[in-house]
Protein backbone atom coordinates (compact mmCIF):
# COMPACT_ATOMS: atom_id res chain seq x y z
CA UNK A 1 0.00 0.00 0.00
CA UNK A 2 2.74 2.40 0.78
CA UNK A 3 4.45 2.02 -2.70
CA UNK A 4 0.81 2.87 -4.30
CA UNK A 5 0.72 5.87 -2.31
CA UNK A 6 4.37 6.73 -2.27
CA UNK A 7 4.82 7.75 1.18
CA UNK A 8 4.91 5.44 4.18
CA UNK A 9 1.57 5.33 5.80
CA UNK A 10 2.59 5.92 9.24
CA UNK A 11 0.59 3.97 11.64
CA UNK A 12 -1.08 2.27 9.24
CA UNK A 13 -1.02 -1.24 11.28
CA UNK A 14 -4.00 1.08 13.43
CA UNK A 15 -6.19 1.66 10.08
CA UNK A 16 -9.24 -0.59 10.15
CA UNK A 17 -9.54 -3.68 8.30
CA UNK A 18 -11.04 -2.70 5.14
CA UNK A 19 -10.60 0.60 5.24
CA UNK A 20 -8.88 1.88 2.03
CA UNK A 21 -7.06 5.42 2.23
CA UNK A 22 -8.82 8.06 -0.19
CA UNK A 23 -5.80 8.39 -2.08
CA UNK A 24 -6.00 5.22 -3.20
CA UNK A 25 -9.07 6.06 -4.58
CA UNK A 26 -8.78 9.18 -6.70
CA UNK A 27 -6.78 11.74 -5.29
CA UNK A 28 -8.63 14.64 -7.15
CA UNK A 29 -11.32 15.49 -4.92
CA UNK A 30 -12.39 17.85 -8.04
CA UNK A 31 -13.30 14.74 -9.83
CA UNK A 32 -13.83 12.67 -7.01
CA UNK A 33 -16.37 14.60 -5.07
CA UNK A 34 -17.33 16.62 -8.35
CA UNK A 35 -16.87 19.69 -7.60
CA UNK A 36 -16.41 23.01 -9.83
CA UNK A 37 -13.13 23.87 -10.51
CA UNK A 38 -12.91 27.36 -8.81
CA UNK A 39 -13.72 25.53 -5.54
CA UNK A 40 -11.31 25.91 -3.11
CA UNK A 41 -9.66 22.97 -1.08
CA UNK A 42 -9.51 24.02 2.57
CA UNK A 43 -8.30 21.19 4.13
CA UNK A 44 -7.59 17.23 2.61
CA UNK A 45 -8.01 15.33 5.69
CA UNK A 46 -10.65 15.40 6.63
CA UNK A 47 -11.90 17.20 3.18
CA UNK A 48 -12.84 20.70 3.57
CA UNK A 49 -13.79 22.67 0.44
CA UNK A 50 -15.50 25.74 -0.30
CA UNK A 51 -17.03 27.73 -2.80
CA UNK A 52 -16.98 31.54 -4.30
CA UNK A 53 -19.60 33.39 -3.80
CA UNK A 54 -20.07 33.89 -7.69
CA UNK A 55 -20.48 29.40 -7.64
CA UNK A 56 -23.96 29.67 -5.67
CA UNK A 57 -25.56 32.14 -8.31
CA UNK A 58 -28.20 29.20 -8.94
CA UNK A 59 -31.28 29.64 -7.18
CA UNK A 60 -31.05 26.00 -6.02
CA UNK A 61 -27.52 25.21 -5.52
CA UNK A 62 -26.30 22.29 -7.59
CA UNK A 63 -23.84 19.82 -6.19
CA UNK A 64 -21.01 21.45 -8.05
CA UNK A 65 -21.08 24.37 -6.15
CA UNK A 66 -22.05 22.82 -2.39
CA UNK A 67 -18.93 23.33 0.32
CA UNK A 68 -17.78 20.13 2.18
CA UNK A 69 -17.39 20.15 5.38
CA UNK A 70 -16.11 17.40 7.14
CA UNK A 71 -15.03 16.57 10.99
CA UNK A 72 -14.23 12.82 10.22
CA UNK A 73 -13.12 10.57 7.38
CA UNK A 74 -15.77 9.46 5.04
CA UNK A 75 -17.58 6.20 5.41
CA UNK A 76 -16.41 3.24 3.06
CA UNK A 77 -18.22 0.52 1.79
CA UNK A 78 -21.84 1.84 1.93
CA UNK A 79 -24.86 -0.78 1.65
CA UNK A 80 -28.13 0.61 1.25
CA UNK A 81 -30.09 -2.33 1.31
CA UNK A 82 -28.43 -3.21 4.60
CA UNK A 83 -28.42 0.54 5.22
CA UNK A 84 -30.41 1.03 8.63
CA UNK A 85 -31.30 4.32 11.35
CA UNK A 86 -32.00 3.30 14.99
CA UNK A 87 -34.22 5.84 16.70
CA UNK A 88 -33.17 5.24 20.74
CA UNK A 89 -31.83 7.16 23.80
CA UNK A 90 -33.63 7.91 27.38
CA UNK A 91 -36.84 9.43 26.11
CA UNK A 92 -37.88 7.26 22.92
CA UNK A 93 -40.74 5.29 24.56
CA UNK A 94 -39.84 2.33 21.99
CA UNK A 95 -36.38 1.62 20.39
CA UNK A 96 -36.70 1.24 17.18
CA UNK A 97 -34.69 0.30 13.64
CA UNK A 98 -35.63 0.82 10.44
CA UNK A 99 -34.42 0.43 6.86
CA UNK A 100 -34.22 2.99 3.99
CA UNK A 101 -37.01 1.03 2.69
CA UNK A 102 -39.20 0.84 5.64
CA UNK A 103 -38.42 4.79 6.52
CA UNK A 104 -39.41 5.39 2.64
CA UNK A 105 -42.66 3.44 2.25
CA UNK A 106 -44.05 4.02 5.77
CA UNK A 107 -43.52 7.66 5.87
CA UNK A 108 -44.87 10.68 3.87
CA UNK A 109 -42.72 12.45 1.71
CA UNK A 110 -42.05 16.23 1.42
CA UNK A 111 -39.76 18.62 -0.47
CA UNK A 112 -37.63 21.47 0.99
CA UNK A 113 -35.41 24.14 -0.46
CA UNK A 114 -33.37 23.98 3.11
CA UNK A 115 -30.50 26.87 3.52
CA UNK A 116 -27.41 25.35 5.18
CA UNK A 117 -24.58 27.64 6.33
CA UNK A 118 -21.23 26.31 8.58
CA UNK A 119 -20.96 27.82 11.95
CA UNK A 120 -17.28 28.97 10.74
CA UNK A 121 -18.53 30.66 7.54
CA UNK A 122 -16.34 34.12 7.47
CA UNK A 123 -13.78 32.79 10.11
CA UNK A 124 -11.15 34.28 8.33
CA UNK A 125 -11.62 37.33 9.05
CA UNK A 126 -11.71 37.27 12.96
CA UNK A 127 -8.95 39.14 14.59
CA UNK A 128 -7.26 37.86 16.25
CA UNK A 129 -7.66 34.70 14.29
CA UNK A 130 -9.66 32.29 15.26
CA UNK A 131 -9.27 28.10 15.59
CA UNK A 132 -10.15 25.92 12.56
CA UNK A 133 -10.40 25.83 9.14
CA UNK A 134 -10.61 29.13 7.33
CA UNK A 135 -13.72 29.62 5.81
CA UNK A 136 -14.22 33.26 3.55
CA UNK A 137 -17.59 33.23 2.21
CA UNK A 138 -18.45 30.28 0.30
CA UNK A 139 -19.56 27.52 3.17
CA UNK A 140 -23.30 27.77 2.31
CA UNK A 141 -25.73 26.30 -0.15
CA UNK A 142 -29.57 25.98 -0.80
CA UNK A 143 -30.58 23.01 -2.50
CA UNK A 144 -33.53 20.91 -2.77
CA UNK A 145 -33.72 17.44 -0.18
CA UNK A 146 -36.36 15.24 -0.61
CA UNK A 147 -37.16 12.93 2.95
CA UNK A 148 -40.02 12.41 5.55
CA UNK A 149 -40.03 14.21 8.59
CA UNK A 150 -38.05 13.49 11.31
CA UNK A 151 -41.17 14.16 13.74
CA UNK A 152 -43.45 11.05 12.14
CA UNK A 153 -40.03 9.13 12.50
CA UNK A 154 -39.80 10.31 16.47
CA UNK A 155 -43.50 9.90 16.86
CA UNK A 156 -44.10 6.48 15.65
CA UNK A 157 -40.96 5.15 18.17
CA UNK A 158 -42.80 7.45 20.87
CA UNK A 159 -41.32 10.35 22.68
CA UNK A 160 -41.40 10.48 26.22
CA UNK A 161 -42.58 14.01 28.26
CA UNK A 162 -39.11 13.92 29.16
CA UNK A 163 -37.47 14.32 26.25
CA UNK A 164 -35.02 17.85 25.67
CA UNK A 165 -33.01 17.33 22.51
CA UNK A 166 -31.87 14.94 20.04
CA UNK A 167 -29.01 13.60 18.77
CA UNK A 168 -27.37 12.13 16.02
CA UNK A 169 -25.42 9.20 14.93
CA UNK A 170 -23.38 8.34 11.76
CA UNK A 171 -21.53 6.16 9.87
CA UNK A 172 -18.34 8.58 9.35
CA UNK A 173 -15.04 8.01 10.98
CA UNK A 174 -13.35 9.16 13.67
CA UNK A 175 -9.64 11.15 12.34
CA UNK A 176 -7.92 8.95 14.70
CA UNK A 177 -9.86 5.90 13.88
CA UNK A 178 -10.68 5.24 16.93
CA UNK A 179 -13.57 3.04 16.18
CA UNK A 180 -15.00 3.82 19.59
CA UNK A 181 -14.77 7.46 19.19
CA UNK A 182 -17.66 8.92 16.68
CA UNK A 183 -16.55 11.79 14.41
CA UNK A 184 -19.58 13.93 14.91
CA UNK A 185 -22.52 13.63 16.57
CA UNK A 186 -24.63 16.99 17.65
CA UNK A 187 -28.33 17.86 17.26
CA UNK A 188 -30.85 20.20 18.52
CA UNK A 189 -33.86 20.40 20.77
CA UNK A 190 -37.44 18.51 19.99
CA UNK A 191 -38.81 22.18 18.89
CA UNK A 192 -36.31 21.94 16.08
CA UNK A 193 -36.59 18.68 16.03
CA UNK A 194 -40.29 18.54 15.69
CA UNK A 195 -40.98 21.05 12.97
CA UNK A 196 -42.56 20.55 9.48
CA UNK A 197 -38.62 21.17 7.77
CA UNK A 198 -36.73 19.05 9.83
CA UNK A 199 -36.08 16.17 7.60
CA UNK A 200 -34.61 12.95 7.14
CA UNK A 201 -33.11 13.43 3.38
CA UNK A 202 -32.66 10.53 1.27
CA UNK A 203 -32.85 12.53 -1.89
CA UNK A 204 -30.94 15.84 -3.06
CA UNK A 205 -32.02 18.06 -5.99
CA UNK A 206 -34.51 14.93 -7.23
CA UNK A 207 -31.08 12.69 -6.96
CA UNK A 208 -29.75 10.46 -4.67
CA UNK A 209 -27.36 12.49 -2.13
CA UNK A 210 -24.27 12.91 -3.56
CA UNK A 211 -21.95 10.43 -1.05
CA UNK A 212 -19.82 13.07 0.22
CA UNK A 213 -22.61 15.40 1.33
CA UNK A 214 -24.08 12.57 3.55
CA UNK A 215 -25.69 9.20 1.04
CA UNK A 216 -27.57 7.90 1.77
CA UNK A 217 -29.71 9.59 4.88
CA UNK A 218 -29.09 12.78 6.25
CA UNK A 219 -30.75 14.78 8.90
CA UNK A 220 -31.58 18.48 7.41
CA UNK A 221 -32.21 20.89 10.14
CA UNK A 222 -32.14 24.69 7.70
CA UNK A 223 -31.13 27.72 9.31
CA UNK A 224 -29.46 26.18 11.96
CA UNK A 225 -25.22 25.41 11.51
CA UNK A 226 -25.07 23.53 9.04
CA UNK A 227 -23.15 20.63 11.92
CA UNK A 228 -26.82 19.84 12.74
CA UNK A 229 -27.47 18.37 9.93
CA UNK A 230 -25.69 15.20 10.00
CA UNK A 231 -24.37 12.98 7.19
CA UNK A 232 -24.44 9.57 6.50
CA UNK A 233 -26.94 9.17 8.88
CA UNK A 234 -27.29 5.72 11.27
CA UNK A 235 -29.06 7.06 14.56
CA UNK A 236 -31.10 9.41 16.74
CA UNK A 237 -31.32 9.52 20.12
CA UNK A 238 -34.05 11.20 21.87
CA UNK A 239 -32.07 12.51 25.11
CA UNK A 240 -33.74 13.67 28.34
CA UNK A 241 -30.70 16.50 28.81
CA UNK A 242 -29.28 17.99 26.10
CA UNK A 243 -27.00 15.97 23.96
CA UNK A 244 -23.58 15.55 24.83
CA UNK A 245 -22.15 13.54 21.57
CA UNK A 246 -18.94 14.41 19.91
CA UNK A 247 -18.81 18.44 18.96
CA UNK A 248 -21.41 19.33 21.21
CA UNK A 249 -19.08 20.03 24.39
CA UNK A 250 -16.34 22.16 24.95
CA UNK A 251 -16.06 25.04 22.63
CA UNK A 252 -17.03 23.34 19.52
CA UNK A 253 -20.21 25.33 18.05
CA UNK A 254 -20.50 27.74 20.41
CA UNK A 255 -20.14 31.13 21.75
CA UNK A 256 -19.93 33.31 24.55
CA UNK A 257 -22.81 33.75 26.21
CA UNK A 258 -22.09 37.39 27.31
CA UNK A 259 -20.08 39.86 24.71
CA UNK A 260 -16.16 39.31 25.09
CA UNK A 261 -13.49 41.52 24.28
CA UNK A 262 -11.35 39.76 21.10
CA UNK A 263 -8.72 37.49 21.78
CA UNK A 264 -10.52 37.04 25.55
CA UNK A 265 -10.26 33.71 27.37
CA UNK A 266 -14.16 32.33 28.25
CA UNK A 267 -14.65 30.04 30.85
CA UNK A 268 -16.64 26.52 29.10
CA UNK A 269 -19.90 27.42 31.07
CA UNK A 270 -19.54 31.06 30.31
CA UNK A 271 -20.25 29.11 26.38
CA UNK A 272 -23.85 29.17 24.82
CA UNK A 273 -24.80 26.89 21.61
CA UNK A 274 -25.42 27.98 18.46
CA UNK A 275 -29.02 28.06 17.54
CA UNK A 276 -30.50 29.84 14.41
CA UNK A 277 -27.50 31.19 12.35
CA UNK A 278 -27.70 35.28 12.12
CA UNK A 279 -29.29 36.59 8.89
CA UNK A 280 -26.78 37.05 5.88
CA UNK A 281 -26.27 37.73 2.26
CA UNK A 282 -24.11 36.90 -0.75
CA UNK A 283 -23.80 38.73 -4.10
CA UNK A 284 -23.32 36.02 -6.47
CA UNK A 285 -23.31 37.97 -9.67
CA UNK A 286 -21.26 39.65 -11.26
CA UNK A 287 -18.04 38.23 -9.72
CA UNK A 288 -15.71 40.43 -8.00
CA UNK A 289 -13.34 42.05 -10.19
CA UNK A 290 -16.04 43.39 -13.03
CA UNK A 291 -15.25 46.17 -15.21
CA UNK A 292 -17.71 48.19 -16.98
CA UNK A 293 -18.31 51.46 -19.02
CA UNK A 294 -18.69 54.61 -17.60
CA UNK A 295 -22.70 55.19 -18.54
CA UNK A 296 -23.50 51.36 -18.18
CA UNK A 297 -25.62 50.58 -15.59
CA UNK A 298 -24.81 47.07 -13.58
CA UNK A 299 -26.98 44.34 -12.78
CA UNK A 300 -26.38 42.49 -9.29
CA UNK A 301 -28.08 39.73 -7.71
CA UNK A 302 -27.20 36.92 -4.94
CA UNK A 303 -29.31 35.18 -2.27
CA UNK A 304 -30.27 36.46 1.70
CA UNK A 305 -31.14 33.67 4.41
CA UNK A 306 -31.88 34.92 8.19
CA UNK A 307 -31.61 30.98 10.18
CA UNK A 308 -35.27 30.50 11.26
CA UNK A 309 -36.54 33.79 10.05
CA UNK A 310 -37.22 35.70 7.10
CA UNK A 311 -35.21 38.41 5.56
CA UNK A 312 -37.49 41.10 5.16
CA UNK A 313 -35.22 43.82 3.46
CA UNK A 314 -32.11 44.04 1.44
CA UNK A 315 -30.43 46.84 0.32
CA UNK A 316 -27.29 47.83 -0.95
CA UNK A 317 -24.52 50.65 -0.79
CA UNK A 318 -21.62 52.05 -3.18
CA UNK A 319 -20.23 54.20 -1.14
CA UNK A 320 -19.17 52.27 1.94
CA UNK A 321 -22.38 52.79 3.62
CA UNK A 322 -22.48 56.33 3.36
CA UNK A 323 -25.91 55.83 1.59
CA UNK A 324 -28.11 52.70 1.05
CA UNK A 325 -30.70 52.24 -1.59
CA UNK A 326 -33.03 49.14 -1.73
CA UNK A 327 -32.41 46.18 -3.50
CA UNK A 328 -35.62 43.74 -5.15
CA UNK A 329 -36.39 41.08 -2.55
CA UNK A 330 -38.16 38.07 -3.26
CA UNK A 331 -39.89 35.96 -0.76
CA UNK A 332 -38.55 32.27 0.06
CA UNK A 333 -40.15 29.45 -1.79
CA UNK A 334 -40.72 27.85 1.91
CA UNK A 335 -39.49 28.33 5.07
CA UNK A 336 -36.01 28.26 5.87
CA UNK A 337 -35.09 29.07 1.97
CA UNK A 338 -32.59 31.54 1.12
CA UNK A 339 -34.56 34.51 -0.81
CA UNK A 340 -33.23 35.67 -4.41
CA UNK A 341 -32.77 39.84 -4.61
CA UNK A 342 -31.38 41.88 -7.49
CA UNK A 343 -30.58 45.61 -8.17
CA UNK A 344 -29.82 47.77 -10.85
CA UNK A 345 -26.63 50.07 -9.39
CA UNK A 346 -25.34 52.97 -11.83
CA UNK A 347 -22.35 54.92 -10.92
CA UNK A 348 -22.21 58.35 -10.43
CA UNK A 349 -18.54 58.70 -11.90
CA UNK A 350 -15.49 56.90 -13.06
CA UNK A 351 -13.14 54.90 -11.12
CA UNK A 352 -13.04 52.15 -8.15
CA UNK A 353 -16.00 50.94 -6.05
CA UNK A 354 -17.09 48.60 -3.82
CA UNK A 355 -21.04 46.89 -3.85
CA UNK A 356 -21.49 46.45 -0.36
CA UNK A 357 -25.39 43.81 0.24
CA UNK A 358 -27.25 44.27 3.47
CA UNK A 359 -30.12 42.17 4.63
CA UNK A 360 -32.08 43.05 7.38
CA UNK A 361 -34.39 40.18 9.20
CA UNK A 362 -38.12 40.57 10.15
CA UNK A 363 -36.89 41.10 13.74
CA UNK A 364 -34.80 44.48 12.41
CA UNK A 365 -31.57 42.42 13.36
CA UNK A 366 -29.55 43.92 10.24
CA UNK A 367 -25.96 42.52 8.73
CA UNK A 368 -22.72 44.68 10.50
CA UNK A 369 -20.24 46.11 7.88
CA UNK A 370 -17.59 45.79 10.56
CA UNK A 371 -17.00 41.85 11.78
CA UNK A 372 -19.18 41.05 14.88
CA UNK A 373 -18.33 40.10 18.23
CA UNK A 374 -14.81 37.80 18.59
CA UNK A 375 -15.63 34.73 19.84
CA UNK A 376 -13.00 31.73 20.25
CA UNK A 377 -13.63 29.85 17.55
CA UNK A 378 -14.97 32.56 14.97
CA UNK A 379 -18.51 32.00 14.50
CA UNK A 380 -21.08 33.54 13.16
CA UNK A 381 -19.72 36.25 11.13
CA UNK A 382 -22.25 37.62 9.56
CA UNK A 383 -20.67 41.16 7.82
CA UNK A 384 -21.80 42.33 4.99
CA UNK A 385 -20.25 40.70 1.50
CA UNK A 386 -18.82 42.80 -0.88
CA UNK A 387 -17.64 43.07 -4.33
CA UNK A 388 -15.04 45.55 -6.45
CA UNK A 389 -16.48 46.87 -9.32
CA UNK A 390 -14.22 49.38 -12.23
CA UNK A 391 -15.99 51.79 -13.88
CA UNK A 392 -13.78 52.87 -16.52
CA UNK B 1 36.76 -48.32 23.01
CA UNK B 2 37.82 -44.91 22.79
CA UNK B 3 37.34 -45.06 18.94
CA UNK B 4 33.49 -46.79 19.21
CA UNK B 5 32.21 -44.55 21.30
CA UNK B 6 33.30 -41.50 19.11
CA UNK B 7 31.21 -42.49 16.59
CA UNK B 8 27.53 -42.51 18.53
CA UNK B 9 28.37 -39.54 19.91
CA UNK B 10 29.60 -37.32 16.83
CA UNK B 11 25.96 -38.53 15.12
CA UNK B 12 24.06 -37.22 18.51
CA UNK B 13 26.12 -33.98 18.40
CA UNK B 14 25.42 -33.17 14.28
CA UNK B 15 21.73 -34.05 15.22
CA UNK B 16 21.84 -32.04 17.94
CA UNK B 17 23.45 -28.89 15.83
CA UNK B 18 21.00 -29.66 12.77
CA UNK B 19 17.65 -29.56 15.54
CA UNK B 20 19.26 -26.06 16.45
CA UNK B 21 19.65 -24.71 12.80
CA UNK B 22 16.67 -25.66 11.68
CA UNK B 23 14.74 -24.73 14.61
CA UNK B 24 16.78 -20.74 13.84
CA UNK B 25 15.35 -21.14 10.09
CA UNK B 26 12.24 -22.11 11.50
CA UNK B 27 12.15 -18.76 14.30
CA UNK B 28 13.70 -16.41 11.68
CA UNK B 29 11.05 -17.31 8.57
CA UNK B 30 8.39 -16.84 11.01
CA UNK B 31 10.08 -13.70 12.30
CA UNK B 32 10.39 -12.45 8.52
CA UNK B 33 6.72 -13.52 7.59
CA UNK B 34 5.60 -11.70 10.95
CA UNK B 35 7.56 -8.51 9.80
CA UNK B 36 5.82 -8.69 6.14
CA UNK B 37 2.83 -8.66 7.73
CA UNK B 38 2.86 -6.10 10.32
CA UNK B 39 6.06 -4.46 10.06
CA UNK B 40 5.83 -1.96 13.41
CA UNK B 41 5.29 -5.03 15.44
CA UNK B 42 2.28 -3.45 16.18
CA UNK B 43 1.16 -6.39 18.24
CA UNK B 44 3.77 -5.78 20.59
CA UNK B 45 3.01 -2.15 21.78
CA UNK B 46 1.11 -0.73 24.07
CA UNK B 47 -2.29 0.59 22.24
CA UNK B 48 -2.01 4.28 22.77
CA UNK B 49 -2.49 7.03 20.95
CA UNK B 50 -0.57 7.69 18.53
CA UNK B 51 2.51 9.82 19.16
CA UNK B 52 5.93 10.22 17.11
CA UNK B 53 6.38 8.17 14.13
CA UNK B 54 10.14 7.57 13.22
CA UNK B 55 11.46 8.39 9.39
CA UNK B 56 12.48 5.45 7.34
CA UNK B 57 15.85 6.23 6.63
CA UNK B 58 16.32 5.64 3.43
CA UNK B 59 12.91 6.88 2.44
CA UNK B 60 13.47 10.06 4.13
CA UNK B 61 15.32 11.85 0.96
CA UNK B 62 11.87 11.24 -1.20
CA UNK B 63 9.73 11.59 1.75
CA UNK B 64 10.96 15.16 3.54
CA UNK B 65 11.76 16.73 0.08
CA UNK B 66 12.20 20.54 0.66
CA UNK B 67 11.92 22.51 -2.29
CA UNK B 68 12.50 26.65 -1.67
CA UNK B 69 12.17 26.36 2.11
CA UNK B 70 8.89 23.83 2.07
CA UNK B 71 8.28 20.13 3.05
CA UNK B 72 6.73 19.47 -0.48
CA UNK B 73 4.76 16.53 1.28
CA UNK B 74 3.30 19.42 3.60
CA UNK B 75 3.69 22.48 2.69
CA UNK B 76 5.13 23.32 5.94
CA UNK B 77 8.05 25.84 6.04
CA UNK B 78 12.10 24.41 6.79
CA UNK B 79 12.56 25.60 10.16
CA UNK B 80 13.87 24.15 13.25
CA UNK B 81 11.51 21.62 14.51
CA UNK B 82 9.97 21.24 10.78
CA UNK B 83 10.17 17.02 11.52
CA UNK B 84 8.76 16.99 15.03
CA UNK B 85 5.77 18.90 13.74
CA UNK B 86 5.50 16.79 10.53
CA UNK B 87 5.54 13.53 12.31
CA UNK B 88 3.19 14.09 15.95
CA UNK B 89 0.91 16.43 13.86
CA UNK B 90 0.13 14.97 10.56
CA UNK B 91 -0.94 11.79 11.44
CA UNK B 92 -4.13 12.25 12.38
CA UNK B 93 -4.79 15.81 10.18
CA UNK B 94 -3.74 17.50 7.08
CA UNK B 95 -0.86 19.91 7.42
CA UNK B 96 -3.12 21.91 5.57
CA UNK B 97 -5.02 22.92 8.91
CA UNK B 98 -1.79 23.77 10.12
CA UNK B 99 -1.26 26.14 7.58
CA UNK B 100 -4.67 27.88 8.05
CA UNK B 101 -4.36 28.47 11.51
CA UNK B 102 -2.48 31.74 13.16
CA UNK B 103 -2.37 31.49 16.92
CA UNK B 104 0.06 32.55 20.03
CA UNK B 105 1.71 30.24 22.49
CA UNK B 106 -1.38 29.78 24.97
CA UNK B 107 -3.65 28.87 22.23
CA UNK B 108 -1.70 26.37 20.58
CA UNK B 109 -0.96 24.66 23.59
CA UNK B 110 -4.72 24.71 24.30
CA UNK B 111 -5.33 23.33 21.20
CA UNK B 112 -3.19 20.26 21.60
CA UNK B 113 -5.04 19.68 25.14
CA UNK B 114 -8.09 19.57 23.38
CA UNK B 115 -6.43 17.18 20.86
CA UNK B 116 -5.22 15.07 23.63
CA UNK B 117 -8.56 15.47 25.54
CA UNK B 118 -10.97 14.74 22.82
CA UNK B 119 -9.18 13.37 20.03
CA UNK B 120 -6.89 10.55 21.02
CA UNK B 121 -3.36 12.81 21.25
CA UNK B 122 -0.91 11.22 23.63
CA UNK B 123 1.32 13.43 25.96
CA UNK B 124 3.77 15.10 23.53
CA UNK B 125 6.44 15.63 26.22
CA UNK B 126 9.78 17.69 25.51
CA UNK B 127 7.79 17.41 21.90
CA UNK B 128 5.52 19.63 22.41
CA UNK B 129 7.66 23.25 23.22
CA UNK B 130 10.00 22.06 20.42
CA UNK B 131 6.04 22.00 17.72
CA UNK B 132 4.60 25.18 19.90
CA UNK B 133 7.62 27.36 18.95
CA UNK B 134 8.26 25.81 15.10
CA UNK B 135 4.10 27.14 15.13
CA UNK B 136 4.38 30.62 16.68
CA UNK B 137 7.51 31.10 15.22
CA UNK B 138 6.71 30.24 12.00
CA UNK B 139 2.90 31.33 11.37
CA UNK B 140 2.59 34.29 13.96
CA UNK B 141 -0.92 35.86 14.14
CA UNK B 142 -1.42 38.35 11.61
CA UNK B 143 -3.28 41.58 12.81
CA UNK B 144 -6.02 42.27 10.10
CA UNK B 145 -8.15 44.32 12.02
CA UNK B 146 -11.46 44.63 11.82
CA UNK B 147 -12.15 44.55 8.41
CA UNK B 148 -9.81 44.36 5.55
CA UNK B 149 -9.75 45.55 2.20
CA UNK B 150 -9.95 43.89 -0.62
CA UNK B 151 -6.96 42.20 -2.11
CA UNK B 152 -6.36 39.79 -5.08
CA UNK B 153 -9.24 40.94 -7.13
CA UNK B 154 -8.80 39.82 -10.71
CA UNK B 155 -10.22 42.16 -12.66
CA UNK B 156 -12.00 41.25 -15.66
CA UNK B 157 -14.34 42.76 -18.61
CA UNK B 158 -17.67 42.22 -17.76
CA UNK B 159 -19.72 41.85 -20.92
CA UNK B 160 -23.38 40.59 -20.27
CA UNK B 161 -25.08 41.78 -17.90
CA UNK B 162 -28.33 41.13 -17.39
CA UNK B 163 -30.47 40.09 -14.44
Amino acid sequence: MATLIGAEIVFGARMPEGYQPLALQDPDPFKMFSKNKDMVVLNDKPWNMEAAAHLLDDDITPNASMFIRNNGLVPENIDVSKWTLTIDGESVVNKKTYTLAELQSKFEHHTYQLTIECGGNGRSEFNPPAQGNQWTVGAVHCASWTGVRLRDVLKDAGIKNDAVYIGFHAADLHLSRDAGKEAISRGCPMAKALQDETILAFKMNGEDIPFIHGHPLRLMAGGWPASVSGKWLTGISIRNKVHDGSKMTGDSYKVPCKPIAPGETVKEEDLCIIESMPVKSLITFPKSGAMIKAGTALNIRGHAWAGELEVANMEYSIDFGSTWKPAVLKKPVNRLAWQHFSAKVEFPQKGYYEVWAKATDTKGMAQPMLVPGWNPKGYLNNACHRIAVKVN
Amino acid sequence: MAKKEDFPNLITKIYNLMLLVISLVILAGGALVYYAIDPDFSVFQLPSAPIAATETVNEVDELNKIENGIHVRTGLVDAEGLMTVVNNCTYCHSAKIILQNRMNTDRWNATIKWMQETQNLGDLGSNQEVIVNYLVTNYPPKMIGRREILTNIDWYELKTNNN
